[in-house]
């Protein structure tokens, strides 16, 4: 089961990436991860959050370009050779990885969260199904707390 | 088979057009002296009297009208007919802050519709088709200009008027829409939505459209013509004039034919006022011949163009004008080369951004640069970097085959380029020259 990323365009400016956290801060919005890749103009705040049709919408009020795609979620031991091993598994079901990113999901258990843009996501979901690979579904991120 | 709705008059000789231009040029002459105060004020300060105009050949001698006479003589300065007589007026936008107020009797209506079915009848209509038109109706021309023509062919006309595109789109399909006539930016949109719903070239029973009111360029005239599997025809006119089909295509796409049995077109150096030869570029001059109400003599319409008095296959035999390749107001000289806002419009509507745009002209180490700012769009948008890069260079590729210069594009957040009073703005100029 995929889960929903949604993507922020910001222009690369100081406070551009602030005014898009005020936004979400003042509507209660909760970010289970987020990454920033940027290029020398504009950047992409990517991000995970507990309420994505929310969000997207008091986004766009505030005048934000979003776009919303569906990105994998795994859950890995929090350990030395944690992402290798499901990398492995990548490998052997010739997923490709577009971008990936961490986040923090359970530390008492010591377990991390992975988030992974693929090609194909249905597709590689199956394959990596295959391999015996779980995912996270979007309730379950909707329902981490710390 | 080439159609037309006048037929004698669209095909007649040279002579006789002639003949009927200076006969009605003289009466015209005669009807704003006697009755536009303006005008006689006006002729009076050039040293003309309605005796000195004989034929066209004097039309040289009449004084121009501009834009700032419009806005100076708004509203009512420049009505050639009584109150009594107007049956109604249509509007510009105003976004340039002239707003032009242009007023109609019955006979200007009709005269201008006729011209408008001429469009429709050059496009292939015939009574027998359905024809939607998706141009706004209301104070804007488009509308009633071509729901009049639609009227005048026998046409059954859809009046959807602009917007609500799945509701254009029902009309069309349900009721077998043959013509549809808008803007052409609204055309690709519309194609790129009945694709996105997936209506083939096939499917759609349009067989053409007449789309007119802003710049378009030939690549996205195929582009239309291939998405929506029709002929696409192009459609000139102005407010000032009487509004859409001035100007209009016929079967040849090789510009359009000027009603001239009612608009004497003229072509001048922008400069000097000097009227130029077929085939040189100027600023285009409207005379109107026999409209009542708002009867505009060598009206100064700043768009730069081209007219061309050679044969048409399509059997017309009034002078054909280029599409117009800009406004002399806002032309900017770039490293040499002219480059019209319009031209940097069209290629950003043509690969799907909104035309919310601005240029920024500077010059650094003594070369002009030119940056185009794009508002980024939730259509052109993606979590993925590489393509909005990919789609950045298409429209740099784009801008430098449509201007013949390289450019810059920079993306920018939505509603973030300067607006005054309501308008982008839409040129700085940061060169100190």
């Amino acid at each position: 089961m995929s889960i929903k990323q949604i993507s922020v365009f910001l222009v690369n400016k100081p406070g551009t990436l602030k005014n898009m956290t005020s936004v979400l801060a003042a509507n209660r919005i909760d970010m289970r991860a987020i990454s920033l890749t940027e290029t020398k103009e504009y950047g992409i705040a990517r991000i995970i959050v507990d309420d994505v049709i929310h969000a997207v919408e008091i986004l766009k009020d505030a005048d934000f370009v979003t776009s919303i795609n569906s990105v994998i979620a795994v859950e890995i031991p929090d350990e030395p050779g944690g992402l290798d091993t499901i990398l492995a598994d990548f490998a052997a079901a010739d997923v490709n990885i577009q971008y990936m990113y961490s986040f923090v999901l359970n530390q008492a258990d010591g377990k991390a969260g992975m988030i992974f843009r693929v090609d194909d996501t249905s597709g590689a979901e199956a394959k990596l199904s295959a391999k015996g690979l779980s995912f996270l579904t979007q309730d379950e991120i909707k329902a981490v707390t710390l | 088979m080439e159609r037309y709705y006048q037929k004698e008059i669209e095909t007649a000789s040279r002579e006789e057009i002639t003949a009927i231009q200076n006969e009605r040029l003289v009466k015209q002459v005669r009807h704003v002296w006697d009755n536009v105060p303006f005008y006689r004020r006006k002729m009076e300060k050039a040293g003309v009297t309605p005796d000195d105009i004989k034929s066209i050949d004097d039309l040289k001698k009449l004084p121009f009208i501009t834009k700032d006479d419009l806005k100076e003589q708004y509203p009512y300065g420049l009505l050639g007919m009584p109150l009594k007589d107007v049956v109604r007026i249509q509007s510009t936008s105003g976004t340039t802050g002239r707003r032009v107020v242009a007023f109609y009797t019955q006979k200007d209506i009709d005269l201008w519709e006729e011209c408008c079915a001429r469009a429709l009848a050059a496009a292939g209509a015939t009574d027998e088709d359905v024809v939607q038109v998706s141009y706004g109706y209301g104070l804007f021309t488009g509308g009633p200009g071509l729901n009049g023509g639609s009227h005048k062919l026998g046409s059954m006309t859809i009046p959807t008027s602009s917007g609500n595109t799945d509701r254009q789109i029902m009309f069309i399909m349900d009721l077998s829409a043959t013509v549809l006539c808008c803007t052409p930016s609204y055309a690709a949109y519309l194609g790129e939505r009945m694709k996105e719903l997936g209506y083939g070239p096939d499917d759609i029973p349009l067989k053409a459209g007449i789309f007119g009111a802003e710049a378009w360029s030939e690549e996205m005239r195929r582009d239309i013509e291939k998405t929506l599997g029709i002929k696409a025809y192009d459609i000139y006119g102005l407010t000032e004039i009487s509004g859409p089909g001035v100007a209009f295509e016929c079967s040849e796409q090789k510009g359009m034919h000027v009603n001239e049995d009612h608009f004497i077109p003229e072509i001048i150096n922008p400069k000097t006022g000097e009227v130029l030869p077929d085939g040189e570029q100027g600023e285009l001059v409207f005379t109107c011949l026999d409209k009542e109400a708002f009867p505009l003599l060598r009206y100064r319409t700043r768009d730069i163009c081209v007219l061309s008095h050679e044969k048409c296959s399509c059997g017309r035999t009034h002078v054909r004008m280029r599409k117009p390749m800009g406004r002399t107001d806002d032309m900017l000289i770039i490293r040499g080369v002219n480059v019209f806002p319009s031209q940097i419009e069209t290629v950003l509507l043509n690969n799907g951004y909104a035309a919310n745009y601005q240029i920024i002209v500077d010059r650094v180490n003594n070369t002009d640069t030119l940056d185009v700012q794009v508002e980024m769009t939730p259509e052109m948008f993606t979590d993925n970097i590489g393509e909005i890069a990919d789609r950045q260079k298409v429209l740099v590729d784009g801008l430098r085959s449509m201007l013949g210069l390289k450019a810059k594009v920079t993306l920018v957040a939505p509603k973030t380029i300067a607006r005054s009073e309501g308008k982008a703005v839409r040129v700085i100029d940061k060169r100190k020259i």
